[in-house]
């Protein structure tokens, strides 16, 4: 079998679709472009290994699910939850995304050019080296990083001085970070979250990150560069200790 | 979860009629979002040459012996302009428990004499008359010129069940039924219909017992085994009978936060609250994504904290409200931009005319 691997998608289901792929895999294709998708879900959920997926259309939902090291270039806009629970690996979208993007992520890292929905990042998680990251372009609706315990959502408001955000923000977070470009109202932290201003180290922290997500979508990462950031994390080591249980 | 149910609306401004393929491939796009045992279809403008009447739609369990009861009570309160058995074609994967009918039916206004809306609350009163009182016998639609195609199957096969490539609509609606806390049957397929209203929802109203209390109260009744029925009943009450715009009506069914009324300017922090006092008991909780159709307008809105997917987009004079961008595209690739609205807020499409 080639190296490149090309799949036309018109009218296919997922589970074809996706046996398409795992072939392609295990006959050793390094790249594989699939044309024509529209909706089918579950695309590269559970795919090994380092091949490099390009999608032109829009996937359905849960991209790249349990995903494994797999790279997937979407040109065009994802549904719900692309990188739920993905393990290690890239998903780079050229476009937005639908709720819940990184749902429950626990390695890799996801970039999105544009907006993503409510519920961004929930249950993003870390566990020794496994520290999953996110980064969005443009904006987010409410609930961003519910749930957080762990990894790092990066969200830089391009086009604006800073993201349009929304209530809930970090509510319920635990563990991580979000690192904001531009101002954040109080008003939008969510129960349990807490802002302070970007130190140094995590400068150092974000710069990697803003340069490869401008190489990219081919941006010039100085427009990121001298702005203030700040970050919203756990207001304590166990911000809901004694919520649900007592302790003596 | 949010796998549940996918929901599709598209409205021509300009009156510019559709046939149903088009609503039929959108939908079973989204064939992953339901589990085969309901789907259903709602056309504006399906009966040009009858649309002085309402469209009443029956399942029957047996039409030799409920119809005649029906007719009964039906002559009451008017007359039978015409009526068929709504064609079908046998599909495998739809069995037909019930028999679908249609009676054009035109009320006589001064039987209800004290009504602002006689005729409308003549056929309100029929609906709900022969739901509770004719078993065998299920009103499922009840607007003018409004035609509705649901039964149990996936959407591809109820729409081929009716044929609904042979309608021509100017907004039509459609659902794929994932059901989750009653069985699915006939009955408990959206769209759900009400005179003018027609409702598509992907979720559940937790706070359907007080709003069925609520609507009862007015004289409703509840008989679908299902919460969406409360939405097209709590439309019919807000915008017919109680005179409210659409906006102000998603405003007391998914009110702001009482956080967010507090930083609003004092003038609307006055009506806001005004109507969350007002309306309380419509107030409608738990996760919802819902659009509703009507002879002015096309509108659609989720619950406050956003628990179900919706997404929009505009082509020309057509303006299209689905669970997913994919379900768009499908009816419209040439659409540009697919946008998400914001939660609690509605999206509204108006005739031109």
């Amino acid at each position: 079998m080639a190296e490149i691997v090309r799949i036309d998608a018109e009218g296919m289901h997922y589970t074809p679709l996706n046996q398409a792929i795992r072939a392609a895999v295990a006959a050793g294709a390094a790249e594989i472009t699939i044309d024509h998708v529209m909706g089918q879900r579950f695309i590269a959920d559970g795919l090994r290994g380092s091949v490099e997926i390009t999608i032109n259309g829009v996937p359905g939902g849960d991209l790249g699910m349990f995903m494994s090291g797999p790279t997937c270039i979407v040109h065009g806009n994802c549904e719900h939850a692309p990188g739920n629970t993905m393990d290690a690996g890239k998903i780079i979208i050229h476009g937005s995304a639908g709720d819940a993007v990184a749902h429950s992520m626990r390695g890799g890292i996801i970039f999105v050019r544009d907006d993503v929905g409510y519920r961004a990042g929930i249950h993003m998680k870390q566990y020794e080296e496994k520290r999953p990251v996110l980064v969005i372009g443009g904006s987010a609706r409410a609930f961003l990083g519910e749930y957080m315990a762990g990894g790092l959502i990066l969200i830089l408001g391009r086009k604006a001085a800073a993201p349009q955000l929304d209530r809930g923000l970090g509510s319920g977070i635990h563990g991580g970070k979000i690192i904001v470009r531009g101002n954040v109202d109080e008003k939008h932290l969510g129960v349990g979250a807490k802002k302070r201003e970007l130190s140094h180290e995590e400068r150092g922290e974000i710069t990697p990150l803003i340069e490869e997500f401008s190489h990219h979508f081919g941006l010039d990462p100085l427009q990121f560069r001298d702005e203030r950031y700040y970050v919203i994390a756990p207001a304590s080591a166990r911000p809901f200790a004694g919520k649900y249980t007592w302790e003596v | 979860m949010i796998y549940m149910c996918g929901i599709i609306g598209v409205i021509d401004r300009s009156r510019q009629r559709m046939d149903g393929t088009g609503i039929r491939a959108a939908l079973s796009r989204m064939d992953e979002r339901g589990s085969g045992e309901g789907a259903g279809y709602a056309a504006y403008g399906a009966f040009p040459d009858l649309c002085d009447y309402y469209a009443l739609h029956i399942f029957f369990d047996n039409p030799h012996e409920t119809k005649p009861l029906v007719i009964e009570e039906l002559s009451k309160w008017g007359t039978i302009e015409h009526q068929e058995e709504i064609p079908t074609f046998e599909q495998p994967g739809v069995r037909k428990v019930h028999i679908p009918w249609r009676f054009f039916f035109k009320p006589d206004p001064r039987l209800m004499p004290r009504s602002t809306t006689p005729e409308d609350d003549i056929v309100m009163y029929l609906v709900m008359k022969v739901n509770t009182s004719i078993p065998g016998a299920l009103v499922y639609a009840s607007g003018k010129n409004v035609a509705v195609f649901k039964a149990s199957g996936w959407p591809e096969e109820v729409a081929d069940f009716y044929r609904i490539q042979d309608y021509q609509g100017y907004l039509w609606i459609g659902h794929n039924r994932y059901p989750t806390n009653t069985p699915g049957w006939w009955g408990g397929a959206h769209p759900f219909n009400l005179l003018n209203w027609s409702v598509v929802h992907n979720g559940e109203i937790t706070s359907y017992g007080t709003n069925r209390r609520y609507i009862e109260s007015y004289g409703y009744r509840c008989t679908m085994y299902t919460d969406t029925e409360v939405v097209a009943y709590l439309f019919d009450l807000l915008i017919r009978r109680h005179g409210l715009s659409i906006e102000t009506a998603v405003t007391a069914l998914a009110p702001p936060f009482w956080d967010e009324i507090d930083r609003m300017p004092s003038k609307q922090q006055e009506i806001v609250r005004a109507i969350r006092l007002a309306y309380g008991p419509a107030l409608m909780n738990g996760p919802f994504a819902i659009v509703v159709a009507n002879h002015d307008s096309m509108v659609g809105f989720t619950d406050r904290i956003k628990l179900r997917p919706l997404v929009s987009g505009e082509h020309g004079n057509r303006l299209y409200i689905s669970s997913e961008e994919a379900a768009i595209r499908t009816m419209e690739p040439g659409i540009e931009q697919v946008t998400m609205p914001r939660a609690g807020e509605p999206v509204i499409g108006r005739f031109l005319q």
